[in-house]
């Protein structure tokens, strides 16, 4: 049986997801060319609040009624922590060198883990979230309906953005902040706004990526930040960074490639012990190396001059 | 009655070193004023200051009767005060249309708004010919009539120009010149600071020579033009 549709299938499903968390990654270098390490921390506590909804709402509630209710709880949650970061950690480093904020980022991330990991009754162990696990038969490819609920969030989430930044007055005064944002001060934005609504942008992104990640695998656990966001950061470099296409381009490149790598290679003669999924994460940062190589302005990006 | 703008005392510094050691000057309205002076004179640094980007150490501005120590820079627009920054800092991968728009920020009035990009347009038929290229694909001196269409599209009671002429070649700046000649005579009242001191301080009313952040010397333009030390120094005679 030919198994190539079902990979790519796999490949699309799991990029769309570190799409998503690699807008906020790149929006909020693109404003303020910090690279936020606590991202993947900000997707994982998006979890932790979806799952405190799950968990107040009577069992039995139907997924319509739930999903939406998740969606809510976690990205609120996301973006009050995004937002409290942005404000309190990085906002009182702004023009010191870049890398005090980074290291903040850094211990921000430790922090956010461990603060779940102590106060979040049992989440030390992967706590179960509630799974949309019907399937489909799409000729050779099965998906679930959390693959369905993935893919539409990506879309919508993806325009929505798209049609914000480049229609809406908000949108057009985020570009001229990442393009130069002492001038857009003298047209009158208030940059440090806009600062915010990008940082709060990438956190929702992050609790919608998260609930995702719950509905489709079942569980999460404090440590899920770690990993998706080094692959969501990964995307974003390989999409080029600051730019948001890009992202989601990188995220679907990325998925694809580990997916197929960690499937396919063992194929090649010579390769037979380099297959199989505990190998995806190599494949996963060897293509980041070869794009830092031959393409460091990722696939999208620009080659502009560096600003500092 | 008081002056649009009234500069007193102002001193800024960059950590330790004070890059403007309390200088004093006003602009009246309809009035063009002209700051010239060398590089590191701290020109610029005074221009940055009163639109909010630097803080100063001491010093008062007021603007149009109120106080402008203090009130971050997104909002000193609000009042009236237009900056057309050095360098130009057009908004490289955006449109002209767009840069032009982006000028209006703070207004709400969309007719009045398109009116005046037509105004823009008029003004530098070159912006109008090319409205949907991205500005970074302009010449320099394209780019500083769009930085100057920007500026006006706030509607300033103020316009500061922060070097319009630099790094153009002769005919371009000729151009430039002519175009704040044209806005002098519309009655708009311009803060403009130039190392090209022959150009400036012909069509300025009121001249004040800096160096080393101090103001040495002031003098209507006409006077400065005539002025034997102004020569010697900034108009290459000897």
């Amino acid at each position: 049986m030919n198994t190539l549709p079902q990979q790519l299938a796999n490949g699309l499903l799991l990029g769309s997801m570190y799409g998503l968390i690699a807008i906020g990654y790149t929006m909020v270098y693109g404003i303020v060319q910090l690279i936020n390490f606590a991202h993947g921390e900000i997707f994982m506590t998006g979890g932790f609040g979806a799952l405190t909804v799950y968990l107040a709402l009577p069992s039995g509630t139907s997924m319509w009624a739930l999903v939406p209710l998740m969606l809510i709880g976690g990205g609120l949650v996301a973006v009050l922590i995004a937002v409290g970061a942005e404000r309190f950690a990085y906002r009182p480093l702004r023009g010191a060198p870049r890398l005090a904020p980074l290291i903040t980022a850094i211990g921000l991330s430790l922090a956010l883990q461990e603060v779940v990991r102590n106060f979040y009754p049992q989440a030390d162990k992967a706590r179960a979230f509630p799974g949309l696990d019907a399937t489909h038969d799409l000729g050779s490819v099965t998906i679930k309906d959390a693959d369905i609920f993935l893919v539409l969030a990506a879309v919508v989430c993806m325009a929505s953005l798209a049609f914000f930044v480049r229609r809406s007055r908000t949108g057009r005064a985020m570009q001229a902040t990442a393009q130069d944002p002492d001038t857009a001060q003298l047209m009158g934005i208030d940059t440090n706004r806009i600062i915010v609504i990008a940082f709060a942008i990438g956190g929702f992104f992050a609790a919608v990526a998260a609930v995702a990640f719950g509905l489709k695998y079942g569980s999460i656990d404090y440590r899920m930040g770690f990993l998706m966001g080094l692959k969501a950061f990964t995307a974003a470099v390989l999409g080029g960074i600051g730019n948001i296409y890009g992202a989601m381009l990188g995220g679907i490149v990325l998925g694809i490639a580990e997916t197929l790598a960690s499937a396919y290679i063992d194929g090649i003669p010579g390769m037979q012990q380099l297959g199989g999924q505990s190998w995806a994460n190599v494949w996963a940062f060897c293509l980041l190396i070869l794009v830092l190589l031959f393409r460091p302005q990722g696939l999208l990006g620009e080659r502009v001059a560096d600003r500092a | 009655m008081t002056a649009l703008l009234e500069v007193e005392d102002l001193r800024v510094a960059y950590g330790k070193i004070e890059a403007v050691k309390g200088i004093s000057f006003s602009v009246e309205a309809g009035q063009v004023v002209t700051l010239i002076g060398t590089n590191g004179a701290g020109k610029t640094t005074t221009l940055r200051t009163l639109s909010g980007l630097l803080k100063p150490t001491s010093g008062r501005i007021t603007f149009d009767g109120k106080p402008l120590t203090g009130v971050p820079a997104h909002k000193i627009v609000a009042l009236g005060l237009a900056h057309s920054p050095e360098g130009r800092h057009i908004f490289p991968r955006l449109t002209i249309a767009e840069n032009l728009q982006l000028g209006a920020f703070l207004r709400s009035d969309k007719e009045g708004i398109e009116k005046d990009i037509q105004r823009a347009y008029d003004l530098f038929p070159i912006l109008g010919e090319r409205r949907k290229q991205a500005a970074g694909t302009l010449s320099g001196g394209e780019q500083q009539m769009l930085a100057m269409g920007r500026a006006l599209m706030s509607q300033p009671k103020l316009l500061m120009l922060d070097e319009p002429s630099m790094g153009l070649s002769p005919i371009m700046m000729q151009k430039i010149m002519a175009t704040i000649s044209e806005l002098k005579a519309q009655g708009t009242t311009i803060l403009l600071v130039e190392q090209n001191a022959q150009a400036a301080l012909s069509l300025a009313d009121q001249g004040h020579v800096m160096e080393i952040g101090k103001v040495v010397l002031s003098g209507t333009g006409e006077d400065l033009l005539h002025d034997e030390s102004v020569r010697k120094a900034y108009l290459g005679e000897d």
